[in-house]
């Protein structure tokens, strides 16, 4: 559904990214480690079309990004829900309407989707807090609101940016067992991290694949891991 | 009007929404105004057109045992005139209302060697002046015709041209209202690059953001213009109300159905709002990455 071939991206005169070949599956779960800076919010954000690679091909459900317009990429990002490290709220809207945010502009009516947007909210355990505004949200109530305004449209994929990246062991834990569920349904899953003890636990619920960064190229990881 | 729910997603507070209403309030108070100016000048030199266009005036200077044999003369030759639909020679006492302005009530006209003046009222497709003036010569040789052409014509120029001005100044108005609301919907667009990054990560189509900025400031301007054309229109009320004395100043508003005039500049600013803050969203989220 993702296919990545022989991709390069550069950015300010110097190569991040060199001959990635990569393909996500439906129904997989990858973990995307490195360094930091090695770039993996770039390859994340070539999966989704947020960047055109400078060299190979990007395929999003079989369609090259480069000959996809605005209104292409904004219908395949429908299909991707993305959890970004910094969340990326607005914050003059409640947890609940940041949550429903992808069906208000995908024209969708809310009061139809009120109770799916109810059972969502409750599912990530955030009932109580659904009228608040985000800055009033702790590190992992906000990762969590992120990981539902992700899946509300019911995504064919799930790329999470470092998910846990401020969190404390047992939310991260909660949270990967949110993401181990959702791949349970059937959807994709990616997610960027350098917590290689996540990684570990993750393993023993779920088959993972590791791919990891390092010197401008994927590599897959081994069983050390 | 639009999507009411796109608009919720564009933080509703930023110096531009006032920015937008108290512009939007002052080009509507000056387009009443500029409109009132407009059809006022209109009216007026409709006015002076058709009253000067259809009156002359035949000026009689004769010894004083004459005036009376040179204006019954006069009077017959006019009568008798293709084009002419009446000719009337004005009494002492108009004469003397002509005079007053200049030397007070109690002028003893009597006294004074004072030209005989006789009013001539043209039919729809006029007389022949030229024809005229040399019958005239001919016949009452201290008669001279004025139709009034050498004062006419720079004064319907004039207010032509007051009028011309008006709605030059309607069109400035409206120009100015356009890139004072593109400037603030670039700023507005500008401070929420951070919004239009969520909205697109999302799933929102361009289009989708682009209305939820130009519902915003259409409304800002339709709301802003309604607020100026109100106090515009009170403005014109409380002027003083035309009057002879007052001539042209006094005369500076809004007869009879040109009161409705001002209710489509609300209308008119909305829609300048609308194409402005559209071309410029869209412009904008074009450049963006």
């Amino acid at each position: 559904m993702i296919e990545l071939e022989n991709v390069a991206y550069s950015y300010g005169g110097g190569e991040l990214l060199s001959d990635v070949s990569l393909q996500l599956q439906p129904g997989s779960f990858h973990f995307l480690t490195g360094p930091s800076g090695a770039g993996k919010t770039t390859l994340l954000k070539l999966c989704y079309g947020a960047l055109l690679p400078t060299a190979g091909d990007v395929r999003l459900f079989g369609t090259d990004v480069r000959g996809m317009d605005r209104d292409d990429i904004a219908m395949t990002r429908r299909r991707i829900g993305v959890v970004h490290q910094d969340c990326q709220f607005l914050d003059h809207l409640s947890v609940s309407d940041n949550i429903a945010l992808p069906l208000m502009v995908s024209g969708r009516d809310l009061l139809t989707e009120g109770a799916n947007l109810k059972e969502l909210t409750n599912w990530v355990g955030l009932k109580a807090r659904a009228e608040a505004r985000p800055p009033e949200l702790s590190g992992g109530e906000r990762q969590r609101a992120a990981l539902a305004r992700a899946i509300i449209m019911s995504p064919d994929m799930v790329l999470a940016d470092e998910p846990t990246g401020n969190v404390d062991w047992d939310m991260s834990q909660r949270l990967l067992r949110l993401l181990v569920e959702l791949n349970r349904m059937g959807k994709t899953i990616m997610i960027a991290t350098h917590d290689l003890a996540l990684i570990r636990a993750a393993k023993a619920q779920v088959q993972a694949r590791v791919l990891r960064i390092s010197n401008r190229r994927l590599h897959f990881a081994g069983a050390d891991l | 009007m639009g999507d009411a729910q796109a608009d919720r997603v564009v933080p509703p507070t930023g110096f531009t929404a006032q920015l937008t209403l108290f512009s939007a309030a002052a080009m509507a108070f000056l387009a009443v105004f500029a409109l009132a100016l407009s059809l006022a000048t209109g009216r007026l030199a409709d006015r002076w057109g058709d009253e000067l266009a259809r009156s002359s005036t035949v000026r009689i200077s004769a010894p004083e045992g004459q005036l009376a044999a040179q204006t019954d003369a006069a009077l017959k030759l006019l009568n008798s005139t293709r084009g002419v639909a009446s000719a009337r020679a004005l009494d002492k006492d108009q004469q003397r209302a002509l005079l007053e302005p200049w030397f007070g009530p109690d002028l003893p006209i009597e006294t004074l060697p004072i030209p005989q003046l006789i009013e001539v009222i043209e039919e729809d497709e006029g007389f022949d002046p030229q024809g005229l003036r040399l019958r005239l010569s001919a016949e009452v040789p201290g008669a001279v015709l004025d139709d009034h052409t050498r004062w006419r014509r720079p004064l319907a120029d004039a207010a032509g041209r007051l009028r011309l001005l008006g709605w030059l100044s309607l069109l400035l108005i409206g120009g100015a209202t356009a890139a004072m609301i593109t400037l603030a919907a670039n700023a507005a667009l500008a401070a929420n690059a951070q919004v239009i990054s969520v909205l697109r990560l999302v799933g929102a189509r361009d289009g989708y953001i682009a209305r939820a900025f130009v519902r915003r400031f259409t409304l800002r301007a339709l709301t802003g213009a309604a607020v100026g054309m109100v106090l515009g229109y009170a403005a014109i009320f409380l002027l003083p109300s035309a009057q002879a004395e007052g001539g042209f100043l006094t005369g500076l508003g809004f007869q009879g159905w040109h009161w409705i005039w001002p209710l489509l500049i609300p209308l008119l600013a909305a829609t300048v709002a609308f194409a402005a803050t559209r071309a410029a969203a869209i412009k904008t989220l074009k450049d963006m990455p």
